[in-house]
């Protein structure tokens, strides 16, 4: 499943069923000559045949997007809490991969979807121009949610002393130069604890125009680039550097690669995969390897089950780096994306369950629920530090915390839905801005 | 602010704990459950067995970071490896047991991977104990690195003809949101599954102390008493784990009544 192989794929296998919603609408605008920055640009090599036009994805949003979106939200919620019976919904314990990898991937697939349009229908400098006021909208929200952190650390360092603990306040040292740690905090270098995901976010987003202004040229060129930027990021071991030693918890060279694949995949590359993703042989391949990382992962949380593996293997697959995207995580990513997407078509009825309602709201205001959730991870640890929770207190935490992020997506809805219902704006500039997580 | 405390706290220590320091520090009969299966590891310490059948002598170096001490005039006595020598020496009453310590504050993994195997020779130790961790998480040293100064230290430590135990982070609800343990727990985990040698799971034993109540460790305790029951028990299941790991006695699960 590595996404090399993807690429040799032949777009022979468009079939008139549209399983796998792809925006070949897109696709064949960016391959349209009437692009005024295209324009003295080499023209693509491939011209879109006129039997695809046939092929078109129903209109409308992707609503799985929306419904794996808003239960990665979820997930990284209650991963961000400390461990209770919760917990054990998430998946990361039950394979490789987690709730990051599809948070990132549905980014960067969305992303694609509405900037690759801005860039075609309004040209590259105006599509950057929105990209870069996206990128600052996160930096803000990451600014505002490191003020959080520092009002808690502050509270924590007068209320409380406890000779058990003399090594480990030494975490309060750091911000006895209060202008140090902020300005590390400001150059994304200084990341609290749960806080490394919007500065992945941020940097994703920040080379997201140089990734459309290669993928509406050459997806498959772009794919490959980036394979093999993660491949270098792997062989020379880079990563940026973080505050006040090491570096970045994900790293942004190696997780642009799912961020890439997402773009690709929204570009087409999903589409032409569609054969594969039908063949009973991926979904053998892909239900092995699931299994596999389910073994293996219950290994690692059964006491005593020892080793489960032979040694050569073990040392060959140990350490699972989730720093550098192990390519371990991302194959058990596409592996999971592959039996989800055979199972769960776009046209599931699911989709339309009130159930699932909250899930994919929170879907639809990623940015905001996002970081509504660090937020109350915050507040949940607080409560249950200040209040000693038991496991009924960690439970009702969890719950409640879900419970408020669906609330706030349907406010957030109504506002959107309201708002709409007034004048809108000529040149239509805002549509499509909740569709990349927020408005 | 904390200096001042810290220093009144310890002032008031030294001037209480000179009557106690006069005599050997009891062993507290606090209760503090630990769940069997952290105090057996499937990875065996074979030359402490040898150690302790053929030589009737157990030379073990605990080299750690502030953790591993307690604040006070009488913290050496009652800190965690004062009270596994103790426990040990419960344990295996015709054997000699002799604990040493090295204490290397604010030092990480990294530093002190190459200086291991001198340590150990100048103590002539079996067994080293090396709690670690914390200063890495403190310092956010990246976790790759840390898994790398793991693996050399404990080769370092083999190669000195040592046996080796890990011994993780504690548990801190109040600061789990400041200190993220986690990267480095598991790398600990990894690196001991590995290598083959047992991990004393300080961490897992903390917190189900803290989730079933035997001790509060959420509380702003400003007295050191809580700090020493603490102490007391991980070095008592300390003490268990290791007698397990070496194979000395069948009943070794028994942890209350060493």
């Amino acid at each position: 499943m590595q996404p090399g192989a993807a690429v040799g794929r032949a777009p022979e296998n468009v079939s008139t069923q549209n399983r796998f919603p792809v925006l070949l609408s897109i696709y064949e605008r960016m391959t349209e000559p009437a692009v005024s920055l295209q324009s003295d640009a080499p023209r693509p090599a491939t011209k879109a045949p006129a039997a695809r036009s046939v092929v078109l994805p129903p209109a409308g949003r992707e609503l799985r997007l929306d419904l794996f979106r808003g239960a990665a939200l979820w997930l990284i919620f209650i991963g961000h809490l400390p461990p209770n019976v919760l917990t054990w919904l998430t998946i990361r314990n039950y394979g490789f991969s987690d709730a990051t990898e599809i948070f990132i991937f549905i980014s960067g697939y969305t992303a694609a979807f509405v900037y690759g349009r801005a860039l075609t229908n309004q040209g590259m400098v105006i599509a950057s121009a929105r990209i870069f006021k996206r990128v600052w909208q996160i930096y803000v929200a990451h600014v505002f949610l490191f003020t959080i952190y520092l009002a808690e650390i502050s509270y924590v360092a007068s209320s409380f002393q406890n000779p058990l603990y003399a090594e480990e306040m030494g975490v309060l040292d750091f911000f006895k130069q209060p202008d140090v740690i902020i300005g590390q905090a400001l150059l994304l270098k200084f990341r609290p604890v749960n806080m490394d995901v919007l500065p992945l976010y941020i940097m994703l987003m920040l080379f997201l125009p140089l990734i459309l202004w290669m993928m509406v040229r050459r997806p498959d060129m772009t794919l490959l680039a980036s394979v093999a930027l993660y491949a270098i990021t792997w062989e020379m071991e880079w990563n940026l550097p973080a505050y006040p030693s090491g570096t970045w918890f994900f790293n942004p060279l190696a997780w642009q690669l799912l961020f890439v694949f997402g773009a690709w995949c929204a570009m087409g590359g999903a589409y032409r995969m569609e054969g594969l993703l039908r063949s009973r042989i991926t979904l053998t391949i892909c239900f092995a390897y699931l299994l596999f990382a389910l073994y293996v992962t219950l290994s690692w949380y059964i006491p005593h089950s020892g080793h489960v593996l032979p040694r050569f293997i073990e040392a060959w697959m140990y350490p699972i780096s989730k720093t550098d995207l192990d390519v371990l995580r991302f194959a058990h990513f596409l592996a999971l994306a592959a039996v989800t997407v055979h199972f769960l078509p776009r046209d599931w009825a699911g989709l339309s369950s009130p159930w699932l309602q909250p899930l994919i709201r929170c879907g639809q205001h990623s940015l905001e629920i996002f970081c509504l959730g660090v937020f109350l991870a915050f507040a949940g640890h607080f409560i249950l530090v200040e209040f000693s929770g038991g496991a009924w207190m960690h439970f009702f935490v969890s719950l409640a915390g879900v419970v408020i992020m669906s609330a706030a997506a349907w406010v957030f809805s109504w506002y959107k839905r309201a708002t709409s219902k007034m004048p809108t704006r000529p040149d239509g500039l805002d549509t499509g801005a909740d569709l990349t997580g927020g408005g | 602010m904390k200096t001042i405390v810290g220093l009144v706290a310890l002032v008031s220590l030294v001037a209480a704990g000179e009557t106690v320091a006069q005599m050997p520090a009891p062993v507290t009969a606090v209760q503090c459950e630990v769940q069997p299966e952290l105090l057996t590891s499937e990875s065996h310490l074979n030359r402490v067995t040898n150690a302790v059948r053929a030589d009737k002598k157990l030379d073990v170096l605990i080299i750690g970071s502030l953790s591993s001490t307690l604040p006070g005039a009488d913290g050496a006595d009652r800190a965690y490896p004062a009270r596994f020598a103790a426990a040990m020496r419960q344990r295996l009453p015709n054997e000699t047991i002799v604990v040493g310590s090295e204490i290397l504050p604010r030092v990480t993994a990294e530093d002190v991977a190459p200086r291991l195997a001198a340590l150990v020779q100048k103590h002539h130790s079996v067994l080293a104990i090396w709690q670690t961790g914390t200063a890495d998480a403190l310092q956010s040293v990246s976790p790759d690195d840390f898994r790398e100064a793991l693996d050399e230290g404990i080769k370092n430590l083999q190669g000195a003809g040592v046996d080796v135990v890990l011994l993780n982070p504690q548990y801190s609800p109040r600061l789990e949101t400041m200190i993220s343990l986690g990267p480095y727990l598991d790398n600990m985990r990894v690196v001991a599954q590995q290598h083959d040698i047992p991990l004393f799971d300080r961490f897992a034993i903390m917190k189900h102390w803290s989730e079933t109540g035997t001790f509060d460790l959420h509380g702003a305790v400003r007295g050191t008493e809580m700090a020493k029951n603490v102490h007391d028990c991980l070095g008592r299941a300390l003490a268990a784990f290791v007698v397990d790991a070496a194979g000395l006695k069948a009943s070794s699960g028994k942890f209350s009544d060493p």
